[in-house]
C-alpha cells in the first residue's frame, strides 16, 4: 500500500461520529441502570423526506438474506452475545389470561434470568445480568413496579388500545397517563395504520406527538405494526414520522399482526434511524418484537443492528428485543456452551 | 477490524467488546483428501488420471497464505493431443445416445455436485482465496444448478434442436475467478448437446476441477466425454491449434480471446468468447440509496472485485453524488477483509501474486493521474495476497483506470447530469458486458436498460445469474451466450441437407471477350450504376469504374470500383440510419414486403438481367427473383415474429431475453446466386433491425445495382442498406478491420473467410464465414431462424419486483 492511496482525512470521512462503532471505549453497564442518554425530541414534519422516502423490496430482502450469512459469532464470542442479548431483552407477557401470579414469575426471571452456576462458569457473575425492561398490559403495571422494586429493571407499559390502537384518541391519551401514574417508565403505543395507509402523514405526526406529551419523563416506543403497513416504503416513511414526532425507540410490531419482526423490515426501520440521525442528530432506538424465538434470531439481530447502526445500539438504552419465549432458547445455548452438552429447557428456571 | 488481531477471549471483555471473533470452516476433509493423492494429481484423460507424458509438475498456491497446497501436471501438446483423441474416440457413442441417458448422466453429476457441496465450496476457497460465503452460497449452488438445468437440455434435446447435430470436440479454457461455477457453464450445455470435451482450467486454480473429474469418473460417465488437461498458458494454446478440436469456448481476458480469435481464423472452428468488462453501474437521484450501497458491495467487492462483469464504473447522478459517496464509505469502513475460510468476511484473497501487483500499480496510476483515492482506515491482513476495497472519485472518463478493467476491488465514479448522459458514459467503452440500473421509477429503468450496449442489465439488482438466463457480451466483451436456450446454440450446428462440400471458387470476373459494337439503329441508352450510400447513389471516390462481362465474356457493363474510403462512409450512413432498430417490427416488416412487390412489378427485368450475368436461362432467372421475392416474404414475416422470452429464474423477478440487432453488419455476398444471394443474407438482418453495408458479388453486381431503384421506390430509410461494389475480399478485409462495424457475413472464399476472422479481431466483431455454397435456392437451408438467430445478440434484462 502506497501511502499516497491511503489519505491521511480517511478517519474522518465518517459523516456522524456515532457511526463509529469501532472507535468506542469498551461499555460496561449495570443492567437496568442504563438510561436513554438523549431523548429525541423530534423534529418538524418534513413531507419532503416522507415523500422522497423509497425501499426497494427486492434489494432490501437480498441484503436481509445475505447478512446472516455474511457474519457468524462462535464459541466465547457467541456466548458474550447472547448475555448481551438478555440484557436488551424487553421480558414480556401480553395474555388475556395474565394474572398477578404469572407477572410476579416474570419479574423474577427478569431479576435473575441465568441460572447462577452458568454465569459463574462463564465467569459474568459480577455483571448483575437482568433482562432490560418487562413489558406487560397496564393492569399489571403496578405489580411488576413493586416486584421488581431495587432492580432497577423498568417496567414497560403496552398502551393506546393497544394492539389495534382504534379506541378513541383521548381515551387512548389517558391511558398513557395512567400507566405513566403507576410507574411505567416505558411506554409501548401503537400508531393508527390507517394514517400509514391512506398516507395522512399530519395524521399519525400529531397522534405520536400527543402520545410522547402525555407520556412526560417515560419513554415513548412507537409500535408501527408493519404486518398491517402492506409496503416496505409505508414502514419506512412511517418510521421518519414517527421519529419527527418525537418516538425515543421505534418497534416493529405488537406481536399480534399476521406477519411480526422479520429481518427485511428490521433493516429499513434502522436505516431509518441512521437516515434520521444524518438529517437532525438526535438518536433513536430499535426493538423488534414479535417471532423472535431462538438464540440464532436474536444473533442475527444484533448482527443486523450492529452492521447498519454500529456497536452503539448494541446497548439496552437503543436497543430491545421484544420477547417471551426466547430467554430458555438463549440459557440452553449458554449452558451447551459452558458443558459442551446440548441442554433441555426444563433445566432453566420457568418464567 | 479489532477481530483481526488476536482477540481476548473473556466472556466478561467480550460482553463488552461485542466483536466478531474468528469462525473458520474447518478444511480438514479436504486437506486429507489432497494428501489421499499425495496432493499431486495428473490429467484427467479417457476416464482415468494419468501423469502428464514429459513429467512436469507445478505448485498450485494458497492465496489466504501463500502456501504450497498441491502440485498439478504441466499439460503439454502431447496432453492435450492424447485427451483431444479420447474425446474424438468418445463422441460418436456419446451423440448416440439418447437424450435421455444423457440427462441421466449430467442428473448423476449435479447430485454428486450436491453430494459433496462442502468439500467443493472448502477446496474452491482454499484454491483461489475467495470467501467461503460466496462458494458455500453461490459458486457451488449455481454449479449443481447448470448441471440440473443442462440435464434438462440433454433429456429434450432430440425435440428442442431437431435439425441439429452436436459440433463434436470442444476445446473450453476457463479462468480462475471461478473455477468450477465456469467449468459447469461450459461443460453443461456442451455435453447435454452429445459433444465431448477437453477442458483447460487455469493454472492458478485447477483443483476443484480435478475434485470434478474424480466425479465424473465415479458417476460412471463414458471414458473419453469429459477430459481435463490442467497447464499453463501453452497447455490452452495447444488445445487452440489442435486441428482436432471443433470449437473452442474461452472465458478470460479479451487479450487473449484476440489471439485465439487470430489463430483459429480460417480453421472452421467455431468460437464462443465471454471476456473482459468494465460494466457501469448506474445511480439515479429516485434510487433506494441504501440498497444501493449494497449493490455496489456486491458488484464490485463481490469476489474481490475479480468478477467480467463486475459494476466496476459508479455512474451517479450528481444531485446525489455527495450522499452516496458518503454512505459508500460509510460502509466500506464496516467490510471486512481476512481468511477466505473465516465465515464472517467480506473479502478473502487475491489470486495471486501478479494480480495484486497489478491492481497496486492501476491503484497508484489513477492516484498519479489526480483522481482521489478512498480507503477504510483498518489495514488488511498481511499475510496471503490481500487488498482493501478501494473507492476513486473525481475521476475523469479518460483516466486510466476509468478505462482499463481493473480486476480488482477498486470502484470508479463519475457522476452525470441526465439520462442521456448516463447512457453516454455508460456506453463510452470498448466493452459490453453487463450494466446496473438504480431507479425506483420503471419507465426510467426501462427506458435506459435497451440503450446499454451489453449483453446482461440488471435492473435494482447486480450479479444474478442463473442457468436458465443467458450470460454474455457486445462488443469487445466477446460473442456467444451462456445458459439458457440461447446458451445451448453455442453447442448445435444444422444439419444440412443436401450436404455441399465443394468450396467457393475464387469470385474473379469472367475473362473479357473482345467488344464488338452493335451497328442498327440508336445507341442503348447508357447506364452507369454507382454506388448506394445512405439511400443515394454516390460516385466511387476512386473514380475508377469496373468492367463487369457476361460469362461468356461479352462487356454487360461497369460499375463503381469502391475502396475503403466508400466502405467508411457507408459504414458512416449505416450508423446514421441506427433509429431503424427501434422501428416496430411490422414496420420494418411493411417495409420488405413493398420491396418484394417492386421488385415483382420488375420481375421480367430482373430475371433477364439474371439470366444474361450467369448465364443461365431466363426461367431459371425467373426462379431466382422469384425465390428473391418469396425470401423477402420470409424475412417480412419473421419481422414481428422473431422475439425474445422471459426466463424462467429462480428469484422473483422477470427476466426479459430481448433480441435486438446486431449494429452495422458488413455482408459479403456469395459469388452466385447474385440477387437471391444478396437478399438471402441482408433480408434477416434488416428484418432483425440491423443496418447493412452490402458488397455484392464481384463477378454478377449488376443485378444488384439495378436492385438501387427498387429499395428508392419502397420506403427504406436511407441508409439502412449500403452496397458498396468492387473487389469482394478487398472490401471484405476494410469491412472486417472496421471497428465500427459489429458483425461481419462473409460468404467467398476459404482465403478471404480466413482473412476476415483474422480482421475481426480490432473489435473482436462476430463473424460468419462459409466458404462452401448453400443451395440458396432451397428454403430448407437458404433461410430461417439460423439466419435470425445470427443477426440478434440476446440481452437479458433481470426486474426483480416487489412493493
Amino acid at each position: 500500500m502506497t501511502s499516497a492511496s491511503r489519505p491521511a482525512s480517511a478517519p474522518n470521512a465518517r459523516p456522524v461520529a456515532l457511526h463509529t462503532g469501532a472507535a468506542e471505549a469498551p461499555l460496561t453497564r449495570i443492567p437496568g441502570f442504563d438510561e436513554h442518554p438523549v431523548r429525541n425530541p423530534g423534529t418538524e414534519l418534513d413531507l419532503d423526506v416522507v415523500a422522497a422516502t423509497h425501499v426497494n423490496r427486492s434489494a432490501v430482502e437480498r441484503r436481509a438474506a445475505t447478512l446472516p450469512a455474511r457474519r457468524t459469532v462462535k464459541k466465547e464470542w457467541q456466548a458474550a452475545w447472547l448475555l448481551r442479548a438478555i440484557t436488551c431483552m424487553d421480558l414480556t407477557t401480553l395474555s388475556g389470561d395474565d394474572t398477578a401470579g404469572n407477572v410476579h414469575r416474570l419479574c423474577a426471571k427478569a431479576r435473575r434470568p441465568v441460572r447462577d452456576d452458568l454465569l459463574d462458569a462463564l465467569g459474568v457473575a459480577d455483571l448483575g445480568l437482568t433482562v432490560g425492561a418487562v413489558c406487560v398490559y397496564h393492569a399489571y403495571v403496578e405489580t411488576a413496579v413493586r416486584a421488581l422494586a431495587g432492580s432497577g429493571i423498568p417496567v414497560a407499559a403496552v398502551s393506546t388500545g393497544f394492539p389495534a390502537g382504534l379506541s378513541p384518541l383521548p381515551q387512548r391519551i389517558a391511558e398513557i397517563q395512567a400507566s405513566v401514574d403507576a410507574g411505567a417508565r416505558e411506554i409501548d403505543v401503537v400508531i393508527t395504520r390507517a394514517h400509514v395507509l391512506r398516507g395522512e402523514w399530519n395524521a399519525l405526526y400529531d397522534e405520536v406527538r400527543a402520545f410522547r406529551e402525555a407520556c412526560g419523563a417515560a419513554h415513548l416506543k412507537t409500535i408501527l405494526g408493519v404486518g398491517e403497513l402492506a409496503t416496505l416504503t409505508n414502514v419506512a416513511r412511517a418510521s421518519q414520522v414517527a421519529m419527527m414526532a418525537g418516538s425515543d425507540f421505534i418497534k416493529t410490531s405488537t406481536g399480534k399482526e399476521p406477519s411480526n419482526a422479520t429481518l427485511p423490515v428490521g433493516l429499513v426501520m434502522v436505516r431509518q434511524i441512521r437516515d434520521y440521525l444524518e438529517r437532525s442528530g438526535h438518536v433513536v432506538g430499535f426493538k423488534p418484537a414479535g417471532g423472535i424465538r431462538t438464540a440464532k434470531q436474536s444473533l442475527d439481530w444484533l448482527i443486523l443492528v450492529k452492521e447498519e447502526l454500529g456497536d452503539r445500539w448494541l446497548r439496552p438504552d437503543l436497543f430491545r428485543f421484544g420477547a417471551s419465549g426466547l430467554l430458555t432458547d438463549i440459557e440452553r445455548q449458554l449452558e451447551h456452551f459452558v458443558t459442551g452438552r446440548y441442554s433441555a429447557a426444563h433445566r432453566h428456571p420457568m418464567v | 477490524m479489532t477481530s483481526i488481531t488476536k482477540p481476548s477471549n473473556s466472556v466478561r471483555e467480550l460482553f463488552d467488546a461485542m466483536s466478531y471473533g474468528p469462525a473458520p470452516e474447518s478444511d480438514a476433509p479436504v486437506r486429507a483428501w489432497l494428501a489421499s493423492h499425495g496432493r499431486r494429481f495428473g490429467h484427467f484423460i479417457d476416464g482415468v488420471f494419468v501423469d502428464p507424458r514429459d513429467g512436469v509438475h507445478f505448485d498450485v498456491l494458497d492465496p489466504g497464505s501463500g502456501a504450497v497446497l498441491a502440485q498439478v501436471a504441466q499439460g503439454s501438446a502431447t496432453d492435450v493431443d492424447l485427451a483431444v483423441q479420447a474425446a474424438r474416440a468418445a463422441q460418436p457413442a456419446w451423440k448416440a445416445l439418447s437424450g435421455h441417458t444423457r440427462a441421466r448422466h449430467l442428473y448423476a453429476l449435479a447430485r454428486a455436485v450436491q453430494r459433496h457441496a462442502r468439500a467443493l465450496a472448502v477446496l474452491e476457497s482454499l484454491d483461489n482465496g475467495k470467501p467461503i460465503r460466496e462458494t458455500r452460497d453461490l459458486d457451488i449452488p449455481l454449479v449443481a444448478r447448470h448441471l440440473y438445468h443442462h440435464a434438462g437440455w440433454a433429456q429434450l434435446f432430440d425435440s428442442e434442436f431437431a435439425g441439429y447435430a452436436p459440433i463434436g470436440v470442444v476445446g473450453q479454457i476457463i479462468p480462475w475467478n471461478f473455477p468450477l461455477l465456469m467449468l459447469a457453464w461450459k461443460v453443461a450445455p456442451a455435453l447435454a448437446a452429445g459433444n465431448t470435451v477437453v477442458l483447460k482450467p487455469a493454472e492458478y486454480t485447477p483443483l476443484t476441477a480435478l475434485m470434478f473429474a474424480e466425479l465424473v469418473r465415479d458417476a460412471g460417465l463414458p471414458a473419453g466425454v469429459f477430459n481435463l488437461v490442467t497447464g499453463d498458458g501453452a497447455t490452452g494454446a495447444a488445445l487452440v491449434d489442435h486441428p482436432g478440436v471443433d470449437k473452442i469456448a474461452f472465458t478470460g481476458s479479451t487479450e487473449v480471446g484476440r489471439r485465439i480469435r487470430t489463430v483459429t481464423a480460417g480453421t472452421g472452428k467455431s468460437l464462443s468468447l465471454e471476456l473482459g468488462g468494465k460494466s457501469p453501474f448506474l445511480v439515479f437521484a429516485d434510487a433506494d440509496l441504501d440498497s444501493v450501497v449494497e449493490g455496489v458491495v456486491d458488484a464490485i467487492w463481490f469476489n474481490q472485485g475479480q468478477v467480467c462483469c463486475a459494476g466496476s464504473r459508479l455512474l451517479v447522478q450528481e444531485g446525489i453524488a455527495d450522499a452516496l459517496t458518503e454512505k459508500l464509505k460509510a460502509r466500506m469502513e464496516r467490510l471486512r477483509v481476512g481468511s477466505p475460510l473465516d465465515k464472517s468476511i467480506d473479502m478473502g484473497a487475491i489470486v495471486a501474486p501478479v494480480q495484486l501487483t497489478r491492481i497496486r500499480e492501476l491503484v497508484a496510476q489513477g492516484v498519479a493521474e489526480g483522481a482521489s483515492c478512498w480507503q477504510p482506515t483498518w489495514a488488511e491482513p498481511a499475510d496471503g495476497w490481500f487488498y482493501p476495497p478501494t473507492l476513486f472519485t473525481n475521476v475523469a472518463p479518460a483516466a486510466t483506470i476509468a478505462q482499463v478493467e481493473i480486476f480488482g476491488p477498486v470502484l470508479v465514479t463519475h457522476s452525470f447530469r441526465t439520462p442521456d448522459e448516463a447512457v453516454q458514459l455508460a456506453n463510452n467503452t470498448p466493452y459490453g458486458l453487463a450494466a446496473s440500473v438504480w431507479s425506483d421509477d420503471i419507465n426510467l429503468a426501462l427506458d435506459i436498460a435497451p440503450r446499454l450496449r451489453c449483453g446482461v442489465v440488471w435492473v435494482n439488482s447486480t450479479n444474478l445469474f442463473d442457468a436458465s438466463a443467458g450470460f454474455g457480451g457486445y462488443r469487445e466483451s466477446g460473442f456467444g451466450r451462456e445458459g439458457g436456450r440461447e446458451g445451448m446454440w453455442e453447442y448445435v450446428k444444422a444439419v444440412r441437407v443436401p450436404v455441399t462440400t465443394t468450396p467457393y471458387e475464387s469470385d474473379a470476373a469472367p475473362v473479357a471477350a473482345p467488344v464488338t459494337h452493335r451497328s442498327a439503329g440508336l445507341p442503348s441508352l447508357d447506364r452507369t450504376p454507382k454506388l448506394y450510400i445512405g439511400g443515394q447513389q454516390a460516385r466511387p471516390d476512386s473514380g475508377y469504374s469496373r468492367p463487369v462481362h457476361a460469362q461468356d465474356g461479352r462487356l454487360l457493363g461497369d460499375v463503381g470500383d469502391g475502396n475503403r474510403k466508400d466502405i467508411r462512409n457507408a459504414v458512416e450512413a449505416a450508423h446514421a440510419a441506427s433509429a431503424w432498430a427501434r422501428k416496430p417490427g411490422h414496420a420494418r416488416a411493411q417495409i420488405l414486403y413493398y420491396i418484394a412487390e417492386n421488385l415483382s412489378a420488375r420481375a421480367d427485368e430482373f430475371a433477364a438481367r439474371l439470366a444474361s450475368s450467369s448465364g443461365a436461362s431466363a426461367i431459371e432467372g425467373m426462379r431466382e427473383v422469384e425465390s428473391s421475392i418469396s425470401r423477402l416474404f420470409t424475412y417480412a414475416a419473421w419481422a414481428d415474429k422473431h422475439d425474445g422470452a422471459v426466463h424462467d429464474v429462480p428469484v422473483r423477478a422477470v427476466s426479459l431475453a430481448m433480441h435486438e440487432p446486431i449494429g452495422v453488419v458488413g455482408v459479403v455476398c456469395p459469388p452466385a446466386p447474385s440477387l437471391l444471394g444478396f437478399i438471402s443474407l441482408v433480408a434477416p438482418l434488416v428484418a432483425a433491425g440491423n443496418t447493412v453495408v452490402a458488397v455484392p458479388s464481384e463477378s454478377a453486381p449488376l443485378p444488384i445495382t439495378d436492385f438501387y431503384s427498387v429499395l428508392d421506390t419502397s420506403d427504406l430509410p436511407g441508409g439502412v442498406i449500403n452496397i458498396v461494389t468492387g473487389q469482394a475480399d478487398r472490401l471484405a478485409r476494410v469491412l472486417a478491420e472496421h471497428d465500427n462495424v459489429d458483425a461481419v457475413w462473409y460468404c467467398g472464399s476459404h482465403h478471404g473467410a480466413t482473412a476476415v476472422e483474422r480482421a475481426s479481431t480490432g473489435n473482436l466483431k462476430q463473424t460468419w464465414t462459409e466458404w462452401t455454397p448453400r443451395e440458396w435456392g432451397d428454403p430448407r437451408i437458404g433461410e430461417g431462424r439460423e439466419f435470425l438467430r445470427r443477426a440478434i445478440q440476446v440481452k437479458n434484462i433481470w426486474i426483480p419486483y416487489g412493493a
